[in-house]
């Protein structure tokens, strides 16, 4: 990764610039090599319920980190804009109840979702396009439980409050979707296909536009660049990312109700992609792990019913002490232990 | 069973054709109580550069600390049960702005993006910790009978009471927070820290201590806000999250840090969400938003705000 | 006892013995000594956790009744939590059955999350699922599974005998109706228009969204005709509409609900309760109802939990423990046997005939939906208190109130544009 980093639209306090080094890739493709043989050795609930669960969460985290990483925005709008997917499947396939449209195949209504949700993405991109920081926080925030609050009254179109059940999901290459590993196995697919993605886009001139936006947007202009466009077209890329979370967030629930995806789940991607570190896409899956093995097992460790102070105290010491999250502290031991002889000049701001 | 006998009642007696006028005037009720919340909001951000996104928590705070105070009072039939309630409504609201500010936000001043998070984490905490302490129930405050009932008012007809009061205490807010920012020595403090931080603190003012006041004061409204919101509408946990979004969208359209642009903004998502209610129901929140977007398309600081 | 105890310890266990021990490589279902393991999910988090939380002790009540056992066999309860979220709830009973191996589960309360179990229910055909609480008339009505049980009757059902009490007893032409806009008030108002305008009367439908605060308009249009206000609404939204509708000096003779007539709803304070006196309403319970059992049961439950609790139990915490009645009854009929993938276990269910604490005697029918007795309430000051208090009943109401199956399914889904009105206009 390469880009000049000083100076631009910095004041954020939180580590929002991209972890780079010829180490991403080779640790990457080893981590996919774990989580490809990982099942084999743990039982069928933490494959689907945890692991898998968690990569559909890390999806929709990871839309949020792509653009905090590489744009230096942090949409609020991403879990709304994965429920969009997820609704246009849902009122499209045969077997949803109640049925809306119905009758469209999954292999014509997937792509529709995933085009929803870009053309979402796009939408949040431009209302939002003239703002940056906590300014583009709110309005992302307000677009996202404003189009919620909207599903959940409209009846006709969403069923409301209720949402729409019995999503089931496409067959897999002949399987069912609902079989864990089949599950499993094509989330995992998707979830590297996309990062592989992220990883490829901000190394080309696109990306590398968008980082130069994010660090001096003067600068990118005076370079004959289309600011605007290239933040749209970010939001957009979010939104498609965002989109496949959403369609595998709404079959793994045999379904969608809009109290899944208001503020709670919001927040709770936020919180995801906080703890996991805004620095690099991987840091969406960390924190989307974290989170869904607290969530999972809170009941067990601390009494379920205040799962949410707890969360909140978790995601509160992490802002207050490790604000690039789990990412950073490794970062931070890792040059504990190599003792580095100098901090970037990233780093060295803070 | 004389009570259940039917025919008792005219349930449509104030029903005058005034539809439109009640409409509007709901409107304006309603944009009383957000300019009430979102004017502490909209302070706050105006000086410190800090988006509270706890701003909801306090409101809820201040509510049921507000009616903590209240119930016991109101049970043994005391006149000035309601009165008490603002005042801990106030208090505890604004006491726990001002720790939040210590303890958290003072000393990531300038962080912008870190304070929003830290807020937020502090809401997630205060929400869930208001219903262990009050349980999932839904409350009200009740009124003095003075201003409960209903008055008759020409075209409307019977209109409850307490929601004109509720428009005079958003002027009196806002008559008091211009007094503020414009006759007194702390008020021109404020306003010189608005425009230039770093000048204030250069002429020797004691600016953390002025960002303690501020903070106080905004904290307190959405207080204010909580008692007067929770005797218009039922107090139930959830509201934090509703006056959040309202303040956001306010200020928003409005522009940040301006009470007349709050003003504004206020008035005109209150006359949306009633307007929009009244003609099409299902598809009224979208009203709010399309004025929102329409505003930051034109005019992205908001109507009254300043370029960024 | 403290169940939560016997959670911790017992997942400590499972956390102890490690990931082996969870592969699936448990113990045969059946062994005679081996205690069986209940899951419980509820919604003890979020807005809807004061219900959760009385159906929590409404369970307890009843297990210590039984000493922790049933069919000869010693029960411990898995409890999990939901936030009334569908998602939360699936993910809950996920993890019940597929972590905790839970024999069967008991849950969850509200309406989608109902439906959301339901559906995850038919992946594990050789276990059993209890509703708790949920209402949705669809859970048991369209797309039925067949390993899902539900003793408690859904929100049509509940109005049974309201409509007709209205128009014939009330001598009522015409009513407003008051409604959220929403699936359970949906359900109401077909169950309560059912009746009414097929006994002639006429009715005026004002729906409002779910979480409206601002009633004016609402109540504006009242039509002066009306001579009763029907007032559909749950928890915070009937509080926003009964004060704002005291406040505008209301006086129209008041049906309620089965959920505007809650405690939670009697307990609040304020110039509501006023009007609220006399309301009639419909339901599966009543706080005073002329029958020993109930007598004895609210008693019980006054002195088990004194002001940790209700007056007297909530709608959740009665349902959950009807159906803790059907599940505990039927493992005692099949002797604690859960072998056999529980086949033995869901025909007792299925076959169930006992006597809820309300006296109501409760059947399942053919899609395992209950068939049991609604009553008709009144609201009293009694002690200071208001109080529901029972003056009729409506017996063995079905999930399609006596209409024959077919043609019920035929009206198609309650809306707001099918509210059962059928017989008029």
């Amino acid at each position: 990764m390469s880009g000049d980093r000083t100076g631009g639209a910095g004041r954020t306090g939180l580590g929002l610039r991209g972890l780079g080094g010829g180490w991403v890739i080779p640790a990457s493709l080893a981590l996919l090599a774990v989580m490809l043989v990982l099942p084999a050795f743990i039982p069928p609930f933490f494959t689907g319920n945890i692991l898998g669960r968690a990569i559909v969460f890390g999806i929709i985290a990871m839309s949020l980190t792509f653009l905090a990483t590489y744009g230096g925005f942090v949409s609020l709008a991403q879990m709304m804009i994965a429920g969009v997917a997820g609704y246009a499947v849902a009122v499209l396939v045969p077997g949803a109840v109640p049925s809306i449209v119905g009758g469209v195949p999954y292999g014509l209504a997937i792509p529709i979702g995933l085009l929803a949700a870009t053309l979402m993405g796009l939408l949040v991109g431009a209302i939002a396009v003239r703002t940056q920081g906590i300014y583009l926080l709110m309005i992302t925030l307000a677009l996202g439980v404003g189009v919620q609050l909207f599903i959940q009254t409209n009846i006709a179109w969403f069923n409301g409050y209720e949402g729409i059940r019995n999503v089931v999901g496409p067959d897999v290459l002949g399987m069912p979707f609902r079989d864990t590993y089949v599950f499993y196995y094509t989330t995992l697919a998707i979830a590297a296909a996309l990062y592989a993605m992220v990883l490829y886009l901000v190394r080309t001139p696109f990306g590398l536009a968008l980082q130069g936006i994010r660090d001096n947007v003067r600068r990118v202009n005076a370079l004959g660049y289309h600011a605007a466009w290239h933040r749209i077209a970010a939001f957009g890329v979010a939104g498609f990312i965002a989109g496949w979370g959403g369609l595998l967030f709404t079959f793994y629930n045999i379904g969608i109700s809009p109290g899944s995806i208001g503020l709670g789940g919001t927040v709770n991607i936020l919180i995801m992609a906080v703890i996991g570190g805004l620095g690099h896409p991987i840091g969406a899956f960390i924190g989307a792990v974290i989170f869904v093995v607290f969530d999972t097992f809170a009941a067990d460790l601390y009494d379920r019913d205040r799962f949410n102070t707890l969360i909140g105290a978790v995601f509160l010491v992490i802002v207050l002490v490790s604000p690039d999250g789990v990412l950073g502290l490794a970062k931070r031991a890792g040059r504990l232990f190599r003792r580095a002889p100098a901090p970037s000049p990233a780093e060295a701001r803070q | 069973m004389s009570d259940s006998r039917p025919g008792g009642g005219h349930g449509g007696i104030w029903m005058t054709g005034g539809l439109a006028a009640t409409v509007v005037l709901n409107g304006l009720t309603l944009a009383a109580l957000y300019f009430i919340v979102a004017s502490g909001f909209s302070l706050i951000f105006g000086l410190m550069r800090t988006v509270n996104m706890a701003h909801g928590s306090l409101y809820m705070l201040g509510a049921y600390v507000g009616y903590a105070v209240f119930e016991p009072l109101y049970d043994q039939d005391l006149w000035y049960a309601w009165h008490v309630g603002i005042l801990a409504g106030i208090a505890s609201a604004a006491a726990f702005g001002v720790l939040m500010q210590v303890s958290l936000l003072g000393w990531m001043q300038g962080q912008e993006l870190r304070q929003a998070l830290v807020t937020i984490g502090v809401s997630i905490i205060v929400a869930d910790q208001l219903l262990a302490f009050f349980g999932g129930t839904s409350r009200q405050f009740f009124a003095p009978d003075s201003i409960f009932g209903s008055t008759t008012l020409p075209e409307i007809g019977r209109y409850p009471t307490f929601r004109l009061v509720q428009i005079g205490i958003a002027v009196g807010v806002g008559v008091a927070l211009w007094l503020l920012l414009n006759k007194t020595r702390l008020g021109l403090m404020i306003r010189a820290g608005v425009d230039d931080r770093q000048m204030l603190a250069a002429t020797g003012v004691n600016v953390p201590l002025v960002s303690l006041a501020v903070f106080a004061l905004g904290a307190g409204l959405a207080g204010l806000g909580g008692i007067i919101g929770s005797t218009a509408q039922p107090l139930v946990q959830g509201v934090d999250v509703r006056f959040l979004l309202t303040s956001l969208v306010v200020v928003i359209v409005g522009g940040m840090g301006s009470i007349a642009g709050t003003a504004i903004g206020a008035i005109l998502v209150g006359l949306a969400e009633q307007v929009g209610q009244a003609m099409f129901p299902t598809y009224s929140v979208i009203l709010t938003f399309l004025i929102m977007s329409a505003v930051l398309a034109l005019r992205p600081q908001g109507i009254l705000g300043r370029p960024a | 006892m403290d169940f939560r105890m016997d959670r911790r310890k017992m997942l400590l266990g499972a956390l102890g013995t490690g990931a082996v021990a969870a592969t699936g490589l448990r113990m045969p279902a059946y062994a005679q000594n081996a205690p069986i393991r209940m899951g419980w999910l509820s919604t003890l988090e979020g807005p809807f956790a004061t219900g959760g939380q009385d159906a929590w002790r409404c369970t307890q009540m009843i297990m210590e009744e039984n000493n922790n056992q049933a069919g000869g066999r010693r029960v411990e309860i898995v409890r999990e939590s939901s936030n009334a979220q569908a998602d939360v709830a699936l993910a809950r009973a996920r993890k019940l059955v597929e972590q905790d191996n839970v024999d069967f589960m008991v849950g969850p309360l509200s309406g989608a999350e109902g439906i959301a179990v339901r559906d995850y229910s038919r992946t594990r055909p050789n276990q059993a699922f209890i509703n708790g609480g949920s209402g949705a008339a669809d859970t048991t009505l369209r797309n039925v599974s067949p390993n899902f049980f539900r003793f408690n009757m859904d929100g049509t059902q509940w109005m049974a005998g309201l409509g007709n009490y209205v128009r014939r007893t009330l001598n009522v032409q015409e009513v407003a109706i008051v409604a959220g806009d929403y699936a359970f008030p949906y359900a109401q108002v077909f169950g309560f228009s059912l009746e009414f305008c097929r006994a002639g009367g006429r009715a005026t439908y004002l729906w409002s969204p779910l979480g409206t605060t601002d009633y004016s308009s609402i109540i504006a249009r009242i039509p002066r005709t009306a001579g009763a206000l029907v007032v559909i609404h749950g928890g915070s939204d009937g509080l926003a509409f009964m004060t704002q509708y005291a406040q505008a000096g209301g006086s129209l003779p008041l049906i309620g609900g089965s959920i505007m007539a809650d405690q939670s709803m009697l307990s609040a304070r304020g110039p509501h309760r006023r009007l609220m006196v006399g309301m009639v309403s419909a339901g599966p319970l009543a706080d005073v109802v002329d029958d020993p059992r109930w007598v004895d049961f609210t008693n019980r439950y006054r002195a088990r939990w004194g002001r940790e609790g209700f007056n007297s139990p909530s709608i959740h915490g009665y349902n959950y423990y009807v159906a803790m009645q059907g599940v505990l009854l039927a493992l005692n009929a099949v002797r604690g046997d859960l072998s056999g993938g529980q086949q033995g276990f869901m025909r007792a269910l299925a076959a169930s005939d006992y006597t809820t604490p309300m006296g109501a005697r409760m059947r399942l029918d053919h899609n395992r939906q209950a068939i049991s007795d609604t009553f008709l309430n009144r609201i009293e000051e009694r002690g200071g208190q208001a109080v529901t208090v029972a003056f009729d009943r409506a017996r063995d109401v079905n999930q399609t109130l006596g209409v024959p199956e077919a043609q019920f399914l035929a009206l198609g889904a309650p809306s707001r544009d099918n509210t059962g009105c059928v017989a008029q206009s």
